[in-house]
C-alpha cells in the first residue's frame, strides 16, 4: 500500500498529449459531416421585428421552430432559450443556426442574415437592476449586539471585474443524428449537464442520448454550463441536416457569446475592538448575473458562505443577492464566487489593520479561524482547520514582516492574503446529486468508470492513484473508461473542487469493496477464476452532517481547504505598471494525491489569479465585450511569470481518500487581494480590480478612507 | 504546393492563401498543430518551418512552398525532441495539453543548456492559462539539458518541502 | 504589376493579413507575395547619398554625414535583432523589435510591413522617426527618397503611391544616446498604449507611438529640450502636441501623463 499516492507518477494522458497523439474536437470528423454557425443578436434587448434570411443553396437553417422539445437550456432555471424566439436579452444572444458542408462559407454571413429589432432599454448596473435572480441571507448572533461591543466600525467597498476563463482551446462539439437518437461529442467538463440539455431539448428518453467528452483543451468553469447550450445547437441542426454537424467558435465568438466570472460589488462593515478582535460583520454581496440565470444562484450561494472570509465573529450578517443585467450570462470560473468575495474581505481586513492601527499579520492571527470554531453558517470546524498554521507558514518564508518594514515608502510593496475553500457541492448539494462511480475488474486491474472528466487537472491519473492503493495493485494496473454516458454511471460534474475529495472517496469504497470480494487472490487470478465484476458505490454524507438551506445553517462544506498568499511587487512610478517579483503559496489540502499536480494547480491557479488581479479586464461597450479578441483581453505571458515558492501542508480530512480535500479551486482566492494589499503597501489605495495601471494612476495616494464612527 | 513535412515529401493542391495550419490538420492529418485564436497571439500553432519558428495560422500556403516544415508530430524523430516531450510529462508542462505542442515546437531550436532567460524569449509567444509557465520552464530546462539523468522523475513528495523554482 | 492593378495589396510576412482574411473583416481581394525577393532583405551600410536619384526627389530631412544604414522592407525583427549593425549603430530599433509579438512574430513580420500596415500603435515607428529615417520607395519607374517623418498624412494613409513598394529603410547615423520604452501592460505580446523613442546628443530627437493619427515626431518638445529648457517645460510643450484618445486599451488620460512621465525617465536615463 501507498506506492501510488502520495507519488508523482506519470500522468496517463502525458504522452498523447505530448506527441500531438491526444484527439481535441476539432481534430475529430465523420463522415457526410458538415460545419455549423451561430447568428447572434447585435443588440443587447429588445424584441425581434423581422428576420431576413437569404441564404442560396446549400445551406441548413434553423431557428428555434425546428426544436422538438422545450426550448430552454435546462440546468437550474428554465429561463434561458436555446434560441431566441421573439425577445432578446443580451448582445451575441443566439438566434439562428447556419450549416453548410463548406466551413468557410460560414464567415461573414452578416450580410445574408439579419435581423430588424424594437429595442428595449438596457440595464448594466446590478444595483439599478428590478429582476433579482437569488437573494441569500446569512445570520449568526445578534449583529446590534456586536457592534456594541465594537471600539470602532469600519466600512469599505470593493469592486471585481469580470473575467474570462481563456481556456486555450475554445468550445466546441459534434453532433451525430441518429434514428430518434443523439450523440454529442465535446470540449466539455460536465456530460450528465449536457444531457439532461439534450434530452430537454430533443424530448427524448433518456437512453436515446449519448454524450461523450473529447479530449479538453482547458476548462476553468467555462466548459460547465456553456457546452449544454452550444450541444443543443449542434443537435438542432444536426436534426436538421440527417448529417453529423461539427460546431466550433472562434476565438472572438468564444469571447462575446460564452460566459465570464460575476462582476461584483462587495460592502462591508465591521466592528472591532481596539485590541483587534472582529466583534461585527455586516456585509452586502451582490453579483452581476447577466442576461439568464444560469448558475448565478450557485455561485452567489458560495460566495456569501466565503464572504466572511476564514475568520471567527460571533455576530454576522450576510446578505447577497444576484442581479439580471442585459449583458452575456455570467457564469462558472473557478472559484465560483469565493474568489469574489474573499477579494472583499482580504482587502478590507488590510484597511482595517491600518485603521485601528494594528500588523495585518497580527490582526489576521488574532481572528483566525480555528479548530472548534464556528463560522458564518454556524459549522464547528474539526482539527484540519488550518488558518493559522498556513498564515505563519507564510509569513514565515517568504520574509514577511522584514520586507513590510524595509520597503515602506519605496516602490515595492508586499501583502498577503488568508483565505479558504469548501470542497464539493455546497450545504445539501452532494446528497442531492448522490453521485456514483463504479469499478470494473479486468484481467490486469480495475477500469474506473466515472463521469468525472480530465480537462488537465489530472483527474484520471489522481483516481487511478487513488484506486491503485485501495486495492493495492500497481498503478498502470489500473485503465480509466472513456467519459461517455453510455457507460459511465453519473459521478456529478467536474466543478466545486470535488473530484479528489468526493469523487476519490467513492472509488476509494469501490476499490476497498472489491477488495474484500478478491479475498485473497489478485485481480488477474480472480479474473481468471471467475470472470469480471463491477463495483458501484453512491455518494453518502460523513455522519452528523447538517444543513438546513431553508436558514442558511449548517455545515456547508464537509471540509475546508486553507490557503494564504504573500505578494511581493515593483510598481513602476512613471508608467503605473505593477510586476509581481514573488509570489508565495502556502496550501492546506489535506493530501496531495500527486504532488506535482497539485502544485501545478496551485501555480496556475495563482497565476490565473495574477491575471485577475491586474490586467485581464473585460472591456463593456453597451452591453458587448468591446476587446474581445486576444490581442486585447490580455492574459500573463512567459515574460510575466512571476517566480513562485509553492509549500503544501498536509492536516488529513477523515471522509477524504487518504485525507484528501479539494486543490482545484482555491489557488484563485488569495492572489488579488494580496496583491492590493501589497499595492496599499505601496502607498496605492485601490478597491476594484484589475487593478489597472489607468486605474492605478487615479488611486488616492492617502490611506484609510473609510469611514469611522464610535459604536454608539 | 510542394513541402518536406516532417521529412517526407507532399505534394498538394491548395489555395495559396490558405493558412499553413489549415493545410496541416486538413490536407495532410496532421492534428496535433492546434489552434487557439487565429490572429498569432496563442502560438499553439507554432510549427517550424526551414528550422525556424512561426505561427503556422499566419504563413500562408504559398509562403511555405518548397519549405521544410516540422509539426508536433516530427519532433520526435530527433533525439532532442524526444527529450522535451518526455520532460514535459514528467515535470508536468503538460496539464490540458492543447498548448503543449506549441510549446514543444517553440522550444525545440533552443540549444542544449539555454538559460532561464533564452528559454521565457523564445516561449514568449506562446500561452497557457493551466500552468502559469514555472512547470513549463521546468520541463524545457530538463528536456534541453544533455544528460538524460536529469529526467528522472522525482518520486519523492516535495509537500512541505521547499521547491527549488525557475527563476 | 502594382502601376497596372492598383488593387493588389502587397504582402510578406502576412501577421496582419491572414488575421483580417481569417476573420472576414478583411475583403477578399488579391495579393502579392513579396516573401521571395531576397533583394528587399538585407541590412548592409551604405554611402549616405543614394545613388540613381535625381536631387530634386529628396525632401526635407537633416543632411547626415558618413554611412547610412539600410535595412531590406523584407528584413524580420529576428533579423534586425540579430544583426550586429544594427545592435551597434541603432539600438532603440533592436529594443523595439524584441518587443513585438512573440518569436513567431519576430520570426515573419517585417520592418517594411510594419510601416506599412501604418498602425498608430506600430512598435518600431517611433524609432524610425526618433531616428529621422527615410523610407526608399520603389516603383516601375525607378526609386525616391521619403523622410519617414513626412510618410504618414493621417490615419493609415501616407505618401506611398498604389504603383510603389517599400524597397528599405535607410537611418542615417545618430548621434547621441538612444532610448526607448513601450508600455504595454504585459511583457510580451503587448499592443502598446505609448512607446517613445528618444536620442539624446546635440539635438533632441523625441518620437511618440499610440498617442495621435499616426507616429508622433514630437519636435516641440524635443526642440525645448535641445535649448536646454527644463523638463517642466518640455512636458508642457507635449502636453500640448499630443492628443491621445480612449480606446479599448486604454484611456487618453492615461497616455497624456504616462508620455510626460516618459519624457522625463529618457531625460535622467540618458543623463
Amino acid at each position: 500500500m501507498g506506492r501510488a499516492v502520495g507519488a508523482n507518477v506519470r500522468r496517463k494522458d502525458g504522452d498523447a498529449k505530448v506527441t500531438g497523439a491526444a484527439k481535441y474536437i476539432d481534430d475529430i470528423s465523420f463522415p457526410g459531416m458538415i460545419f455549423g454557425a451561430t447568428i447572434r443578436s447585435t443588440i443587447p434587448h429588445g424584441e425581434i421585428a423581422a428576420r431576413h434570411v437569404k441564404l442560396p443553396g446549400g445551406f441548413v437553417v434553423a431557428d428555434y421552430h425546428d426544436i422538438p422539445g422545450k426550448n430552454y437550456v435546462a440546468l437550474i432555471d428554465p429561463d434561458q432559450p436555446c434560441l431566441a424566439e421573439h425577445i432578446v436579452r443580451h448582445v451575441a444572444e443566439p438566434i439562428l443556426l447556419v450549416g453548410h458542408a463548406d466551413r468557410p462559407r460560414l464567415i461573414g454571413l452578416e450580410q445574408q442574415v439579419s435581423f430588424e429589432y424594437l429595442e428595449r432599454a438596457p440595464i448594466y448596473d446590478p444595483e439599478a437592476s428590478d429582476t433579482c435572480f437569488k437573494r441569500i441571507s446569512i445570520d449568526k448572533g445578534d449583529l446590534d449586539r456586536g457592534f456594541a461591543e465594537a471600539d470602532v466600525v469600519f466600512e469599505g467597498e470593493y469592486r471585481t471585474g469580470h473575467q474570462e476563463q481563456l481556456y486555450i482551446e475554445t468550445n466546441g462539439v459534434i453532433a451525430v443524428p441518429g434514428d430518434e437518437q443523439m450523440t454529442v461529442y465535446g470540449s466539455l467538463q460536465c456530460p450528465y449537464y449536457v444531457h439532461k440539455a439534450l434530452v430537454v431539448l430533443l424530448g427524448l428518453p433518456p437512453g436515446r442520448v449519448r454524450v461523450v467528452q473529447t479530449e479538453t483543451g482547458g476548462g476553468f468553469g467555462g466548459k460547465e454550463e456553456y457546452p449544454s447550450m452550444l450541444a443543443c445547437h449542434a443537435a438542432i441542426l444536426a436534426r436538421k441536416a440527417g448529417r453529423p454537424v461539427k460546431m466550433i467558435y472562434d476565438r472572438v465568438e468564444d469571447l462575446l457569446a460564452t460566459t465570464k466570472r460575476h462582476p461584483s460589488i462587495i460592502r462591508h462593515r465591521t466592528g472591532v475592538t481596539r485590541g483587534g478582535r472582529i466583534t461585527a460583520m455586516d456585509v452586502e454581496v451582490v453579483m452581476d448575473g447577466g442576461a439568464y440565470a444560469t448558475l448565478s444562484a450557485v455561485v452567489l450561494s458560495r460566495g456569501v458562505i466565503h464572504a466572511s472570509g476564514p475568520y471567527r465573529c460571533d455576530h454576522i450578517r450576510i446578505r447577497g443577492r444576484a442581479m439580471l443585467t442585459h449583458t452575456p450570462p455570467n457564469g462558472a470560473f473557478r472559484g465560483f464566487g469565493a474568489p469574489q468575495t474573499q477579494f472583499g474581505i482580504e482587502a478590507h481586513m488590510d484597511r482595517l489593520a491600518d485603521e485601528i492601527g494594528i500588523d495585518p499579520v497580527k490582526l489576521r492571527e488574532l481572528n483566525a479561524l480555528k479548530p472548534g470554531d464556528t463560522t458564518a453558517t454556524g459549522q464547528t470546524l474539526g482539527k484540519d482547520a488550518s488558518a493559522l498554521p498556513v498564515l505563519r507558514e507564510a509569513v514565515r518564508r517568504s520574509g514577511f514582516r522584514e520586507k513590510r518594514r524595509k520597503w515602506r515608502g519605496t516602490t515595492r510593496g508586499i501583502g498577503l492574503s488568508l483565505f479558504f475553500h469548501g470542497s464539493g457541492f455546497t450545504g445539501g448539494g452532494e446528497v442531492k446529486l448522490a453521485s456514483k462511480a463504479s469499478l470494473e475488474l479486468t484481467a490486469r486491474g480495475a477500469r474506473i468508470l466515472v463521469a468525472s472528466t480530465e480537462i488537465g487537472q489530472g483527474t484520471r491519473t489522481m483516481h487511478a492513484q487513488i484506486v491503485a492503493d485501495a486495492l493495492g495493485v500497481p498503478f498502470d494496473d489500473i485503465d480509466v473508461h472513456e467519459v461517455d454516458t453510455d457507460f459511465v454511471p453519473d459521478s456529478g460534474p467536474t466543478v466545486a473542487s470535488r473530484t479528489c475529495t468526493i469523487v476519490g472517496k467513492l472509488l476509494e469504497r469501490c476499490a476497498r469493496d472489491m477488495r474484500k470480494r478478491l479475498g485473497r487472490l489478485s485481480p488477474a487470478d480472480y479474473f481468471k477464476k471467475h470472470g469480471s465484476f463491477t463495483v458501484t458505490s453512491q455518494y453518502e454524507p460523513p455522519p452528523n452532517l447538517l444543513w438546513d438551506d431553508e436558514g442558511y445553517k449548517g455545515d456547508a462544506y464537509g471540509s475546508y481547504a486553507w490557503g494564504c498568499n504573500v505578494v511581493e511587487l515593483e510598481v513602476d512610478p512613471a508608467t503605473f505598471e505593477v510586476r509581481p517579483i514573488n509570489v508565495t503559496a502556502v496550501a492546506e489540502i489535506g493530501k496531495a494525491i500527486h504532488p506535482m499536480m497539485a502544485e501545478g494547480q496551485i501555480e496556475g491557479g495563482t497565476a490565473q489569479g495574477l491575471g485577475y488581479a491586474l490586467i485581464e479586464e473585460v472591456v463593456m461597450r453597451d452591453g458587448r465585450m468591446a476587446n474581445a479578441q486576444l490581442t486585447n483581453y490580455i492574459i500573463p505571458t512567459p515574460l510575466d511569470a512571476a517566480p513562485m515558492k509553492v509549500v503544501m501542508l498536509e492536516r488529513p480530512y477523515a471522509y477524504g481518500p487518504f485525507g484528501a480535500k479539494g486543490v482545484g479551486e482555491m489557488p484563485i482566492d488569495g492572489p488579488a487581494p494580496a496583491v492590493i494589499n501589497a499595492l496599499r503597501h505601496c502607498g496605492y489605495d485601490v478597491r476594484s480590480i484589475p487593478a489597472t495601471p489607468e486605474r492605478l494612476m487615479n488611486a488616492p495616494r492617502q490611506k484609510a478612507e473609510g469611514k469611522r464612527q464610535k459604536a454608539g | 504546393m510542394i513541402a518536406i513535412i516532417n521529412g517526407k515529401r507532399r505534394k498538394l493542391d491548395v489555395h495559396p492563401m490558405k493558412r499553413l495550419l489549415d493545410v496541416l490538420r486538413e490536407d495532410c492529418g496532421l492534428t496535433g498543430t492546434k489552434e487557439g485564436c487565429g490572429e498569432g497571439e496563442c502560438g499553439a500553432c507554432t510549427v517550424l518551418v526551414d528550422g525556424v519558428a512561426v505561427d503556422s495560422c499566419l504563413v500562408p500556403a504559398a509562403q511555405a512552398d518548397g519549405c521544410a516544415i516540422v509539426t508536433i508530430e516530427g519532433v520526435a524523430r530527433a533525439r532532442s525532441g524526444r527529450a522535451l516531450q518526455d520532460a514535459f510529462v514528467k515535470l508536468g508542462g503538460a496539464q490540458c495539453g492543447i498548448c503543449t505542442p506549441g510549446m514543444i515546437v517553440a522550444a525545440l531550436p533552443l540549444k542544449a543548456g539555454a538559460s532561464l532567460d533564452e528559454i521565457k524569449t523564445a516561449l514568449a509567444g506562446n500561452l497557457c492559462r493551466c500552468t502559469g509557465y514555472l512547470s513549463i520552464f521546468r520541463s524545457v530546462q530538463a528536456g534541453l539539458r544533455p544528460s538524460r539523468e536529469a529526467l528522472r522523475p522525482t518520486r519523492k513528495t516535495r509537500v512541505k518541502g521547499k521547491r527549488a523554482n525557475a527563476r | 504589376m502594382l502601376a497596372d492593378d492598383p488593387t493588389l495589396t502587397p504582402i510578406a510576412g502576412c501577421t496582419d493579413v491572414l488575421v483580417g482574411l481569417h476573420f472576414g473583416t478583411l475583403d477578399k481581394r488579391r495579393f502579392i507575395d513579396l516573401w521571395p525577393l531576397d533583394d528587399l532583405r538585407g541590412i548592409r551600410l551604405v554611402q549616405d547619398k543614394p545613388k540613381g536619384l535625381s536631387p530634386h526627389a529628396r525632401t526635407g530631412g537633416d543632411k547626415p554625414s558618413g554611412l547610412s544604414i539600410r535595412i531590406g522592407a523584407l528584413a524580420t525583427f529576428t533579423d534586425i535583432i540579430k544583426s550586429a549593425l544594427v545592435q551597434r549603430r541603432v539600438p532603440m530599433l533592436v529594443a523595439a523589435a524584441r518587443e513585438v509579438g512573440g518569436a513567431q512574430i519576430q520570426n515573419r513580420g517585417t520592418l517594411g510591413g510594419n510601416i506599412a500596415n501604418a498602425s498608430p500603435a506600430g512598435d518600431t515607428l517611433p524609432v524610425l522617426s526618433a531616428a529621422n529615417a527615410r523610407i526608399v520607395l520603389r516603383s516601375a519607374s525607378g526609386e525616391r527618397v521619403v523622410p519617414f517623418n513626412d510618410f504618414y498624412t493621417g490615419y493609415r494613409t501616407s505618401v506611398r503611391q498604389p504603383s510603389e513598394l517599400i524597397a528599405a529603410i535607410e537611418i542615417p547615423p545618430i548621434d547621441g544616446r538612444q532610448w526607448w520604452r513601450k508600455v504595454g501592460t504585459r511583457r510580451a505580446q503587448a499592443i502598446s498604449k505609448v512607446m517613445m523613442a528618444g536620442v539624446r546628443g546635440p539635438e533632441v530627437r523625441v518620437a511618440i507611438g499610440s498617442v495621435a493619427p499616426t507616429v508622433l515626431h514630437a519636435s516641440a518638445a524635443a526642440a525645448v529640450l535641445s535649448r536646454g529648457g527644463s523638463i517642466a517645460d518640455a512636458q508642457a510643450a507635449l502636453r500640448s502636441e499630443i492628443a491621445p484618445i480612449d480606446d479599448i486599451r486604454s484611456t487618453g488620460d492615461y497616455r497624456r501623463q504616462v508620455a510626460e512621465n516618459l519624457l522625463a525617465v529618457f531625460w535622467k536615463e540618458t543623463r
